[in-house]
């Protein structure tokens, strides 16, 4: 591999949230206070791992049995492409998935919100992408729940993401959220990301196509990575 | 959703274990590898100084003799710090990979950060201090402040057995780490 291989393209200005956001205050002693060192691509960054099923581990698309027993609260399927720009399909691609229950509670010794767990749920999903970049969960509608980044404050539902796409230049984690959900106005975590095009990204769409009639209500998110060459915006840093 | 703009990134959170703890992936010769088995191991601290208790750090890299695509190595692994924020990864050491315009870069390992508070995560990477080929490097050669560069290097620890290298993450204020815009 001696020769130079095309770069990942450098997302739009505005596009990608600060490091620094003082509305979310745990950016506040973890943002670095120096400016980010350029980095000319190279292979190492425009390869990445390539997860075979047997390192993955088996997949978890269907959240709403875990315990053996049906999970508590409305059965949502979420569904979509990963894709680069340009709409390239990422193929055989991991998607890891993590979310709280309908009441709003994570399996996870840390959560401390005063809501009940679900013995039939763990919120914890895994997918590799098909063919056509898709990918499906069968799961419960997360609720919303409180933090304490400033008094009576609630994150919207949400539910994390984990990607790879086909680079160590494009891994990306976000979040998906629900359309209309009215506590995304005022939710420091979305409204970091500074363009309302890009930001408008993060919620997922209700599709009634997806859905399956007398049984789960379908939302659409599609997930786009950085993509090779040459964009407007690739040379302004 | 308008087209064509790449997804913008999230936090983790303060939850990410419950989708993404993979303990075994912390050991990339689990399934055998060749060349130098090696440790890497360090903490992650906050701007207070304060241990990191609540990062994911992952890393993708080069077998022994300078390849991303050995079926035999994935090179990737992922550790979760403790309570200390102690991470610690057990690798092979790289070899040499071609840089720009076919220059061989020195041996690294690429690291990512995840935590509560990093809305994107942070890019470094890891080189090792006894390297001589470090002197020929072309992105530690663009580093034109020393202790920025000298952040990017992990120290082979005294001892017996696997060797290991110390690798400590400054995320802000003195001692910051160098990260990496790409």
């Amino acid at each position: 591999m001696s020769r130079d291989q095309q770069p990942y393209a450098r997302p739009p200005p505005g596009s990608q949230p600060p490091y620094l956001h003082p509305e979310y205050r745990s950016t506040l002693k973890r943002a670095p206070s120096r400016p980010l060192l350029r980095l000319e691509q190279t292979v190492s960054e425009t390869t990445g791992p390539r997860f075979s099923a047997a390192i993955a581990g088996p997949q978890l698309v269907d959240l709403t049995r875990q315990g053996g027993r049906e999970a508590q609260g409305q059965r949502i399927l979420v569904a979509g492409r990963l894709v680069e720009e340009g709409g390239r399909p990422v193929r055989d691609s991991l998607v890891e998935l993590w979310q709280c229950n309908a009441a709003g509670r994570y399996l996870h010794g840390k959560d401390q919100h005063d809501a009940p767990l679900d013995p039939n749920f763990t919120g914890l999903g895994r997918a590799m992408t098909n063919d056509r970049g898709e990918y499906r969960f069968l799961t419960i509608l997360p609720g919303a729940y409180p933090w304490r980044n400033t008094h009576n404050a609630w994150r919207p539902r949400h539910i994390h993401f984990s990607v790879f796409g086909p680079a160590f230049a494009t891994r990306l984690v976000t979040q998906m959220y629900f359309p209309g959900d009215p506590l995304l106005a005022l939710d420091p975590i979305y409204n970091s990301v500074p363009d309302e095009a890009a930001r408008r990204r993060l919620v997922s769409d209700y599709e009634p196509e997806l859905s399956e009639a007398e049984y789960a209500l379908g939302y659409r998110f599609d997930i786009v990575l950085r993509g090779r060459g040459s964009t407007p915006f690739e040379d302004r840093g | 959703m308008s087209r064509d703009v790449p997804t913008p990134s999230q936090t983790v959170g303060p939850f990410f274990r419950l989708g993404m703890d993979r303990p075994e992936w912390s050991d990339l010769t689990r399934d055998g590898a060749r060349g130098e088995k090696i440790a890497i191991e360090g903490r992650v601290f906050d701007g207070d100084g304060a241990p990191v208790d609540d990062a994911l750090l992952e890393i993708w890299q080069a077998d022994a003799a300078g390849r991303y695509d050995d079926p035999a190595f994935l090179g990737f692994g992922r550790s979760i710090t403790d309570e200390a924020g102690r991470f610690r990864f057990v690798t092979v050491r790289p070899g040499r990979v071609p840089g720009r315009g076919g220059a061989l870069q020195a041996p690294h390992v690429n690291v990512t950060i995840f935590a509560r508070g990093l809305l994107k995560h942070l890019v470094t990477r890891i080189y090792f201090a006894d390297e001589p080929a470090n002197e020929s490097d072309p992105l530690l050669a663009s580093i034109a402040d020393v202790a920025a560069r000298r952040t990017l290097l992990a120290v082979r620890q005294e001892g017996t057995g696997v060797r290991v290298y110390r690798f400590d993450i400054v995320l802000q204020g003195k001692g910051e780490t160098a990260f990496f815009d790409l």
